[in-house]
């Protein structure tokens, strides 16, 4: 197993984190090795989406710690700090998300030019390659109101890409998709995955996870309940939970 | 021009219409400049009113909970009480109270009271549009900004504010026109804008009839230019596949 020796690129330790009275996460720990695809499944309300909020530093944790490259996302205060973050880490989203008012090439560019103050020229010119690469240079003009959810979907992975992160995070980014386009974003993602880029997964596309993933955690009631490779995790589960789930969704 | 004002005056003789705002160099006079402060009490009280209502949205979004609370009852205040009644508090509660203090003479004068009072109205109103288009902004697209690592200020200036203002361009032509058309009550307060003046054409010249014609279809060619003026800006705004 190469990754168990690779450095960990993120590690998640005992992560607590409740809005008010309810506690979402309720312990979370696992590390992902750089370069690894971890992907992350388990029913509704588990607190999937808000574990990826918290590794972003979109929500704040009240116990644990979270890691990422070299920083302590749990304890950035400033906007500075959680802005070098994010440098690093890069979140796609299941409602895409695009700003509405850009066009699908300012949608990639704001970013780099406005966080990162680089040179637009550049800015521009690396836009353009990613959108490239994602299948859609030729739509780099139209409005997202103008592109399929898939277009769309992809048009904010290239987005993500071009703060240049370590880690990728996906939360369910194929789940609004009809399964014809889902088939479009999960090639980019597997694409990304094939060029050594950190991947952390939220995804109800089982087949898909069992494919990309190195290591598949089950997740529910705020915790994981079980972990492992997914041809461990999807062939022989050893919780009952897990069982369960999968008998439903398999 | 003298053609048409000479026809002005051979309709008056022909068919008794006296439209003296017309063929008359001094009531044309009057009028027009009647007509100029109108235009120009409508143009500063939009901008200051649109103002008004961006900074007042803007603080209702912030964390300072006493900055919130003047706003809101900033709100309350305008929304429920009659801008006529508003302007007499500014003109001669507000106006007496600083002459009181500054000795004879007005300190302010009553167009600048017209100005503040009607921009404060409308501003109001303005508050509770754009506010109502601020919340129309998806939570999740601010959030997607901030995940790129925009600030809080560049969040609401390139994604929220922009988004905000398209949302709230219908409504906020309404506004503007009501408040065009409320200009008019400047007239209390003797500013001389075109009602006034009219006013003072038709207790001269005795042709009220004649003057609430001229009157009615110029604040309609007005208030046409305003919403045409405004159809355009919202058409150069408008985004592909998103809101209206
Ligand atoms: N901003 C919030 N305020 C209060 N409660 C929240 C908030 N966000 C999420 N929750 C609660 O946290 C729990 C976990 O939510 P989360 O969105 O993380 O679940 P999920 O596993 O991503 O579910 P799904 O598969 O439906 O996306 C849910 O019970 C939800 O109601
Ligand atoms: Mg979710």
């Amino acid at each position: 197993m190469p990754e168990a020796t690779a450095e960990p690129i993120v590690v998640v330790d005992d992560v607590h984190q409740s809005f008010g009275e309810v506690e979402v996460l309720k312990g979370v720990s696992f590390t992902v090795a750089k370069g690894g695809v971890v992907c992350i499944i388990g029913p509704s309300g588990s607190g999937k989406s808000t574990l990826l909020r918290c590794i972003n530093g979109l929500v704040p944790i009240q116990r644990g710690s979270i890691r990422v490259a070299n920083f302590d996302v749990h304890m950035l205060g400033s906007d500075k700090e959680k802005i070098a973050l994010r440098k690093e880490v890069s979140m796609v989203f299941q409602q895409y998300n695009l700003f509405p008012h850009k066009t699908a090439l300012q949608n990639v560019m704001m970013a780099p030019m406005h966080v990162l103050k680089e040179n637009p020229g550049e800015v521009r010119e690396r836009a353009i390659a990613l959108l490239t690469k994602v299948g859609l240079a030729a739509k780099q003009d139209a409005y997202p109101g103008e592109l399929s959810g898939g277009q769309q979907q992809r048009v904010a992975i290239a987005r993500s890409l071009a703060m240049r992160p370590e880690v990728m995070l996906f939360d369910e980014v194929t789940a609004a998709l009809d399964p014809e386009t889902v088939k479009e974003v999960l090639n980019t993602i597997r694409g990304l995955a094939q060029e050594g880029m950190t991947c952390i997964l939220v995804t109800h596309e089982m087949r898909f996870a069992r494919e990309i993933a190195d290591e598949v955690h089950f997740t529910d009631g705020g915790r994981i309940v079980e972990s492992g490779p997914p041809a461990e995790l999807f062939d022989r589960p050893q919780m009952d939970r897990t069982r369960a789930f999968l008998s439903q969704v398999l | 021009m003298q053609p048409v004002w000479d026809w002005f005056r051979w309709l008056y003789g022909a068919t008794g219409i006296n439209l003296t705002v017309f063929y008359d160099p001094f009531d044309r006079a009057r009028f027009a400049s009647g007509f100029v402060m109108t235009v120009e009490l409508s143009a500063v009280c939009i901008v200051l009113s649109i103002v008004i209502g961006v900074l007042g949205a803007w603080i209702q979004g912030s964390r300072l909970r006493v900055a919130r609370t003047v706003v809101h009852w900033y709100i309350q205040a305008f929304r429920n009480t009659p801008p006529l009644v508003q302007l007499y508090f500014f003109y001669f509660g507000l106006g007496g109270l600083l002459r009181g203090v500054g000795g004879s003479g007005p300190v302010v004068s009553n167009v600048t009271w017209a100005i503040v009072s009607l921009s404060f109205f409308a501003g109001a109103f303005n508050v509770e549009i754009f506010r109502s288009g601020i919340e129309a902004v998806p939570r999740t697209t601010v959030e997607a900004a901030e995940s790129l690592g925009f600030s809080r200020m560049q969040t609401y200036l390139r994604i929220v504010f922009p988004l905000a203002f398209r949302i709230s361009l219908p409504a906020l032509n309404n506004n503007l026109v009501n408040l065009v058309k409320t200009t008019t009550l400047a007239y209390a307060i003797a500013v001389p804008e075109m009602l006034y003046v009219s006013s003072q054409v038709w207790s001269d010249e005795l042709n009220v009839p004649e003057m609430m014609n001229v009157l009615l279809i110029c604040y309609f060619l007005l208030v046409g230019i305003l919403v045409y003026v405004m159809h355009r800006w919202e058409r150069a705004l408008r985004v592909p596949g998103f809101g209206i």
